[in-house]
């Protein structure tokens, strides 16, 4: 038996700067924010997942794990210990879903996209990178940008162009995305669209 | 009255930061970021007893606990003014659950929670407005039941609306809606501004600044973010207008702010000063004058009035 790895050193504040850092990531689309996570969960989770979970989900947020996650061993019990999340098998009973692996598909129509009535009961995707950038790379606009902004992230995730391309189908519904690379998040809400692809 | 910048002060015990317990705080903090998400949708939100009773801003106040941090700068103000009894006991509040520095500054607050207004100095991407709100849809007293104004919202069907406009212009000549005149988010949801005077919509247009909305007793949360599209109602022929004002602030003699009228006597007397009264003193500390400023006492002045 393998002890758990610790949660949050000081909760109220480190959960209130994760949320900080998510709340500027997804009203600012595509620009990253500075995120600092002390955590030290069971890999393949990334210290910015884990932040991001145990900052935002509990009881009323079920989570859902990509298949790297849900293979690994201690994965869901580190989430269910620091949460009180559910870990669940199904998409679209998800509040939040973890993804480590960004280069395999998704099974993004599963995912909750809400209600037309409701719209605000989605899944919001995290998904882990290793680098993002607004320097260059794909050119975004939307609610939240001023006129335009760049976005590379590396590795791009396999399932990002049908999530938006999907968002603005369904619009108000939809799914929202925060990508985690380590030390920084950019968020990407439903209402971003992609003007320009490389 | 200055600037009250005081220093950190240790929080009350027995309270968590900023009142709040934490599963609530986190409740609210996914509320907003859905509300971030679809701009001018109303989140519900499963709003707490506050220790205030509905009516002062106990959604503002679940809003500003959940996303405050320790090195946040907090402003408050009410109808424009930080010194009303709203604005001073909700600063107040927090000042003693959560010990944030507190400021009358617009330009030194990175969360502002207002009721009724939006200040007049243009705000910046490093600060956030939180709305008090006390009626959340903008459809309620056109349809009184929710099931139905979800629907309507969830159709984009705001015929009625434009409706209650045509309506005023019918009976009135012009437009009559002078508070809480609805506008169009991101050209999809129909949304209440919160009772801002008409005069501050166009302030939300573009705003710099990320701006929540919070309904305590209706339970809802919205939101605009930064750089959005807000469109006031209005038709082509009945173009939108903001209120306009034939005299310069009594006190610091701006124009194009919005005045509050002051009765000063039984005969009529009356003068018209700024609303927002941290823009109002800065413009006097700057040495605009108004045409009813009065001088200091060279008492008040620190000046020795014995010779």
């Amino acid at each position: 038996m393998t002890a758990l790895a610790h949660g949050f050193g000081d909760p109220v504040t480190d959960a209130q700067q994760v949320f900080h850092a998510a709340m500027n990531a997804l009203a600012r689309p595509g620009r990253p924010q500075p995120l600092t996570s002390g955590l030290e969960p069971p890999r393949p989770m990334t210290p910015e997942l884990a932040a991001i979970a145990l900052a935002l989900a509990d009881h009323e947020a079920p989570i859902w794990l990509d298949p790297a996650l849900a293979a690994a061993s201690g994965a869901a019990d580190f989430l269910r210990f620091h949460t009180g999340a559910a870990v669940v098998a199904d998409p679209g009973r998800a509040a939040f879903a973890l993804i480590a692996d960004p280069g395999m598909p998704l099974p993004v129509e599963q995912f909750a996209l809400g209600t037309a009535e409701f719209p605000d009961r989605s899944t919001t995707l995290v998904i882990a990178v290793e680098d993002l950038s607004d320097t260059n790379g794909w050119v975004l606009r939307g609610p939240g940008i001023a006129d335009r902004q760049s976005l590379l992230a590396a590795p791009w995730p396999h399932a990002l162009a049908d999530i938006v391309r999907l968002n603005s189908a369904v619009f108000p519904r939809g799914l929202d995305v925060l990508l985690a690379a380590p030390g920084r998040i950019v968020g990407l809400p439903r209402s971003t669209r992609f003007v320009e692809e490389i | 009255m200055t600037a009250q910048s005081a220093t950190h002060t240790a929080p009350e015990t027995g309270y968590n930061f900023a009142y709040l317990d934490e599963q609530t705080k986190r409740m609210i903090r996914r509320a907003i970021l859905k509300a971030i998400a679809v701009p001018g949708y109303q989140v519900p939100f499963a709003s707490r007893e506050m220790p205030m009773p509905y009516g002062w801003g106990t959604g503002g106040v679940q809003v500003t606990a959940s996303i405050l941090g320790p090195d946040d700068v907090l402003k408050v103000i009410d109808q424009g003014s930080d010194d009303t009894t709203n604005a001073v006991s909700i600063r107040k509040f927090f000042k003693r659950t959560a010990g944030v520095r507190t400021t009358t500054r617009t330009g030194e607050a990175t969360v502002i929670q207002t009721r009724h207004r939006i200040p007049e100095q243009p705000l910046g991407e490093g600060q956030v407005i939180v709305y008090q709100v006390p009626i959340p849809e903008p459809l309620r007293f056109l349809e009184p039941r929710e099931t139905e104004t979800r629907k309507l919202h969830a159709l984009a069907e705001y015929g009625l609306m434009h409706v209650k406009l045509y309506e005023d212009i019918a009976r009135h000549g012009h437009i009559a809606t002078t508070y809480a005149y609805p506008v169009e988010v991101a050209g999809r949801y129909i949304m209440d501004p919160s009772p801002t005077p008409k005069f501050d919509n166009p302030k939300m247009h573009m705003m710099a600044g990320l701006q929540l909305f919070g309904a305590g007793r209706e339970k809802r949360i919205y939101a605009i973010p930064p750089y959005t599209q807000v469109r006031s109602l209005d038709f082509e022929d009945h173009p939108f207008r903001i209120q306009t004002f034939s005299h310069p602030c009594a006190l610091c003699a701006a124009e194009g702010v919005y005045l509050d009228e002051v009765v000063m006597d039984d005969r009529g007397g009356r003068m018209f000063v700024c609303s927002d009264t941290d823009s109002c003193e800065e413009r006097r500390e700057q040495g605009h004058r108004g045409a009813m400023l009065a001088d200091t006492p060279a008492a008040l002045k620190g000046e020795s009035s014995h010779v």
